[in-house]
């Protein structure tokens, strides 16, 4: 189905109020907002750290002013079918090619929620230790608009499924660090609308229907955060929350996870809010960040000027390219969206089996998962790292599992594990390593087997090619010193690194052998190899054979 | 001891072929074996027709409503006639009454087709579905793959819909044949089908007249013997009123007992698919088809289906008082001011015949009845606001020429719907408004609530309730056009059952003066949650013993001649 809309349309959409802001999105994707935190790797994270920080720099001076911040999160949830019919829902797909007449909202038909959506609301009301209401209800919320096939949406209004709950976010050690816990006002079930598809002359705009009927849940937290950074933590919480507990992708580039987010200002020690804007089209943390800062920062210029009348109830688009916000429409009191008690489904009651079960089946959850990083002794620096994402975060507590040190395997993760992740795009859950090969290898290097460098070497093979530690080891000995060793067990091995060791090693054997130098000296090169072998059988087999090779070599040249 | 019910649709065979239009008498006889030893009730004192005998039918003799459906599968089975040879009957019937009553919208190309497809399944000796030949008209807003299904709404012209509404999935696979799509008032919202965005259906009984409304052009269809049986659907007495009007059986079943899945929906909570039939038992017949627990609508009840038809002992059985017992309780407020004379009359003698057969009669009061009406007013505009905001000329649907958002909506609804719809729309539309929602929806519900349990209090002393299924008889056509509120207050006596969700049946029970003929009046009967059964047993008892029941329209009277 491809719905022409003439000329006209656009202008005229913004007439329309809506829940979500999907709409106004930006289509175009640009690899410069990818969300930082969700890739897990450090450099990534520094990068977008980075970026913030001059912008925190210019911020004015809020003096005597503090900001009041909620947001109203949408997640999108990755259940097999939509929340009211059995249609899939894949990402991308060609536009109106998983519909069906119940989520096209053909005549006669009829929602029958998918009870996935339940076990998913209850998982999150959870984990934000939120209560649960045994029985809720849906209701319907009404509006026109050309995505939403009935003319209503499916949302719960009253009695939402989990209400008043909490969640905790560690500040990043670069702003400052710090724990905070802030409120959540309620969750509940709705169902996502479609998708407008406007040309790029505006004449016309089609209707993707893909996405109607989409389960989301809706978070709405408390206005409890002050700052872009706080507020910019606590939707990447939500993010890691909802990852943790396999209920979302969570992915802000594919609308996985909107964020509208509501600024307002008042001078401190006032107790009435100030006049709030809700800020949207946000598509990473570090843009929610910045368009908060840039926000607070326009309303307390306007407070200070004696313009604070200048501050309207409205909707504001934050511009990446502009690094500003932009009226987008200015709300004319208060939209009556007509709720009522949806006829069409029954009560969802909730049994305290059922609820029970879910809970015992909960993952360890990000906050936990910090805290008990931060008792192990590692750095907040390395705790947030490591907690950020739970691929990373099962990988290190796969290898700890095993035995490794928890400093030295965090070590490992965060530096060469992480860079070769994101030189090969890759997530760690696609690598050829294993965290107990890990463990293997820090073991190694740990109990002296192997140098730190060897094992750095054997490392990016791990990575690459896969195999194990000690079949890694052989191998290298093999291919270098196989010319007159026999093959043994690596656990004979004790490589011999220390330079001063093999040059006195190398020493001994030339000055036992004056002829065969006299030779190579003068051009029969080839009886490096002969020098190799009588050193190696000197160290009885122990010396590290680059080691080895780069001192002889140096030697036989008499450069020393 | 009363004798064991009938077990199966086939030993029903044998009591019910009295069709006079196609079954000789000689060729029923031997059908009908124990006919000497078969009882009969007269109610001497007191007749359930209208005193008048000016208007009383000519034919004097009783004549009990036979199983046109059993009929059918009789002959069938028996090779006596093939489903052609009876879609053939109906369609010519149907083509020369459709131009005094039009009770269609659409009538099926594929009739005939179908019916040899019958005649080849009876060849092959393989089973037969209980319906199998049997010619079924639904009503339009209930969804048919690949037939029109408009909802009598201009906004959904030539609208054909991608599914079968389970209901009529159910139909056809008990082996029905859909004849078409029967008028009705634009998405229910009407008591005389002046209200289709398309036509007005005419009273068979007098085409001045009106049907009776929303599923009037179901009701008038049956009473035509356009179709055998029909689908219809009720909000707040869209079977039962035009059953009245038209003098056929007209049934309401418990909310939930039918799947909605289909039904284009007027008010969610209220909306129930029910039945026409000519007599109780092919209205049992068919809720047994169509009844049921569907996973395409979550309101649809878990409760177990029993076999209605089942319940339907012939005649023959019948003791002399086979209701003793029964406790029937008359809801006074339905039987007072503002009720015609006539149709009281008509009721009080039903109630006596009631009586004849052994049921006791208590006046039962239900002190909440008359804020049913408003009740029902503010909840079903309230949920029409709503369900029929999806008719916005964007997916599917009449969608104005223009080129701007506002206009495409504000225009395609203004061209598309009609102006009872649109009030309605906005009636609903004020009272779901923030600031109004608890003085009007709020309250209703709690409203509702009251009448929920008054009706259970009554119901907890009663096996029954009856009351009159109309205040009137048919009225004329264009008679309360312009007189909303009488419109409306004639469904007094329905509404309350569907706010309370119950099942009610309704059975022709007398004549009122008026037509050529006089008018029918219909006898409701309200039962508890779920007493299909129970509701179907009486009506079945009562329409095989009432004296000279003969409810065959003078449209059709006159056809036969």
């Amino acid at each position: 189905m491809a719905l022409i809309f003439h000329r006209g349309i656009i202008a005229n959409s913004q007439f329309f109020s809506r829940s979500s802001g999907v709409l106004f999105r930006r289509l175009r994707a640009s690899r410069s907002c990818t969300s930082a935190r969700g890739e897990g790797t450090a450099n990534t994270l520094k990068e977008e750290l980075i970026q913030v920080a001059p912008k925190r720099a210019l911020e004015p001076n809020t003096h005597g002013f503090e900001a009041i911040i909620g947001i109203e999160t949408h997640v999108q949830l990755f259940t097999l079918t939509k929340a009211f019919c059995s249609c899939p829902y894949v990402y991308g797909s060609r536009p109106n090619t998983t519909i069906c007449p119940v989520c096209m909202g053909h005549p006669g038909t009829l929602p029958v929620l998918n009870s996935k959506v339940v076990e998913f609301a209850v998982k999150l009301g959870l984990a934000l230790n939120c209560g649960l209401s045994m029985t809720s209800k849906f209701d319907r919320k009404h509006y026109f608009y050309p995505d939403l096939p009935k003319g209503y949406q499916i949302s719960q209004f009253d009695i939402p499924i989990a209400t008043k709950g909490f969640i905790d976010v560690d500040l990043p050690v670069e702003f400052g660090g710090g724990h905070r816990r802030f409120g959540i006002t309620r969750v509940h079930m709705e169902e996502d609308a479609g998708k407008l598809l406007h040309s790029e002359t505006g004449s016309y705009s089609q209707v993707d229907l893909n996405r109607a009927g989409v389960p989301l849940l809706e978070i709405v937290s408390e206005p409890d955060m002050r700052s872009g950074i706080e507020a910019a933590e606590y939707a990447a919480e939500i993010q890691r929350l909802v990852r943790f507990l396999g209920i979302s992708n969570g992915n802000m580039q594919e609308g996985s996870l909107r964020c509208d987010v509501n600024v307002s200002v008042r001078p401190i020690g006032q107790s009435k809010f100030g006049t709030k804007v809700e800020i949207k089209n946000m598509n990473s943390f570090s843009a929610m960040n910045r368009a908060i800062d840039y926000e607070i920062s326009r309303q307390v210029l306007l407070h200070s000027q004696g313009q604070s009348d200048q501050i309207f109830q409205e909707t504001r688009l934050w511009e990446e390219g502009a690094q500003k916000t932009f009226t987008m429409r200015k709300k004319e009191g208060l939209a009556d969206y007509r709720y009522f008690p949806e006829p069409d489904l029954p009560e969802v009651v909730l049994t305290k089996e059922f609820v029970d079960k879910l809970c015992q089946g909960l993952p360890e959850l990000p906050e936990a998962k910090r805290r008990r990083y931060e008792k192990m002794g590692l750095t907040m620096q390395d705790v947030l790292f490591l907690a950020n994402d739970n691929h990373v975060a099962e990988f290190f507590d796969a290898s700890l599992e095993n035995g490794a040190d928890p400093k030295l395997a965090a070590n490992w993760i965060m530096g060469d594990i992480s860079a070769f992740l994101k030189n090969e795009r890759l997530s760690i859950t696609e690598i050829k390593l294993t965290p107990f090969e890990l463990s293997e290898l820090i073991a190694s290097i740990k109990n002296g087997t192997i140098s730190g460098k060897i094992g750095k070497e054997i490392l990016f093979e791990l990575l690459a090619k896969g195999g194990t530690v000690q079949s890694l080891i052989e191998e290298k000995d093999l291919v270098q010193a196989s010319l007159i060793f026999p093959v043994r067990k690596a656990s004979e091995f004790i490589i011999i690194v220390d330079p001063a060791a093999i040059e006195a090693l190398v020493d001994k054997v030339l000055a036992a052998n004056p002829k065969q130098l006299e030779q190579y000296r003068a051009g029969k090169t080839r009886l490096q190899g002969f020098f190799a072998g009588q050193v190696m059988k000197e160290s009885k087999g122990k010396a590290n054979p680059l080691v080895l090779n780069q001192i002889l070599g140096v030697k036989l040249k008499g450069e020393s | 001891m009363p004798p064991p019910p009938v077990r199966s649709p086939s030993s029903l065979l044998l009591c019910h072929c009295r069709l006079p239009f196609h079954i000789s008498p000689q060729t029923r006889l031997p059908l009908s074996h124990n006919s000497s030893v078969r009882r009969r009730f007269h109610c001497s004192a007191v007749s359930a027709l209208s005193s008048d005998p000016q208007i009383a039918p000519t034919d004097l003799t009783t004549t009990p409503p036979s199983s046109h459906i059993l009929s059918i599968r009789e002959s069938l089975l028996s090779r006596r006639r093939t489903a052609a040879d009876v879609a053939g009957e109906y369609l010519d019937r149907l083509r020369r009454t459709e131009p005094h009553i039009r009770s269609f919208l659409h009538v099926s190309e594929t009739t005939m087709r179908e019916a040899e497809e019958v005649d080849r399944l009876v060849a092959s000796g393989k089973d037969l579905g209980p319906l199998a030949g049997v010619l079924v008209g639904v009503k339009d807003n209930i969804c048919t793959a690949g037939m029109p299904s408009t909802g009598g709404s201009r906004i959904l012209e030539g609208y054909r819909p991608p599914f079968d509404a389970t209901a009529v999935r159910k139909l056809k696979e008990a082996g029905a044949i859909i004849i078409g799509k029967t008028n009705m008032d634009e998405f229910g919202m009407g008591s005389t089908t002046e209200g289709s965005g398309f036509q007005v259906t005419a009273n068979p009984w007098d085409i001045s007249r009106v049907p009776g409304g929303s599923s009037g052009g179901s009701a008038s269809a049956v009473s035509a013997k356009q179709c055998v049986v029909s689908l219809g659907s009720d909000t707040g007495g869209s079977v039962r009123q035009p059953a009245s009007f038209c003098g056929v059986v007209g049934l309401k079943p418990t909310y939930g007992r039918v799947s909605r899945f289909g039904l284009m929906a007027y008010a969610s909570s209220l909306d129930v698919i029910g039945c026409f039939g000519a007599s109780v038992i092919d209205s049992a017949i068919v809720l047994n088809v169509v009844s049921g627990h569907d996973r395409f609508d979550s309101t649809s009840s878990t409760h177990e289906v029993p076999d209605y038809a089942s319940f339907l002992m012939s005649t023959d059985h019948f003791e002399s008082t086979p209701l003793k017992g029964l406790k029937v309780g008359m809801i006074r407020e339905t039987i007072g001011d503002g009720v015609d004379v006539g149709v009281i009359s008509s009721i009080k003698a039903a109630a006596l015949h009631l009586e004849e057969l052994g049921a006791t009669i208590t006046e039962v009061s239900l002190p909440s009845f008359s804020l049913g009406l408003p009740a029902y007013y503010v909840l079903a505009s309230s949920e029409a606001s709503s369900n029929l905001s999806r008719y916005d000329g964007v997916r599917y649907g009449n969608r104005a020429t223009v080129d701007e958002l506002n206009s495409l909506y504000g225009d395609s609804r203004a061209d598309g719907l009609g102006p009872e719809v649109k009030m309605r729309i906005l009636m609903g539309t004020y009272a779901l408004s923030a600031g109004y929602y608890d003085a009007y929806y709020k309250r209703a519900q709690q409203v509702r609530t009251l009448i929920r349990k008054s009706f259970k209090d009554a119901l907890e002393k009663m096996d029954i309730l009856v009351s009159p299924a109309v205040p009137s008889p048919a009225y004329k056509i264009g008679e309360k056009v312009n007189d909303p509120l009488a419109m409306y207050a004639g469904d007094i006596m329905t509404v309350n059952v569907n706010l309370a969700g119950l099942p009610a049946l309704v059975v022709p029970c007398g004549f009122v003066e008026g037509g050529s003929a006089g008018l029918p009046v219909g006898l409701q009967m309200i039962g508890s949650s779920f007493s299909e059964e129970k509701l179907l047993r009486i009506g079945h008892i009562f329409e095989q013993t009432l004296p000279n029941y003969r409810f065959v329209p003078p449209l059709l009277f006159l056809e036969l001649v």
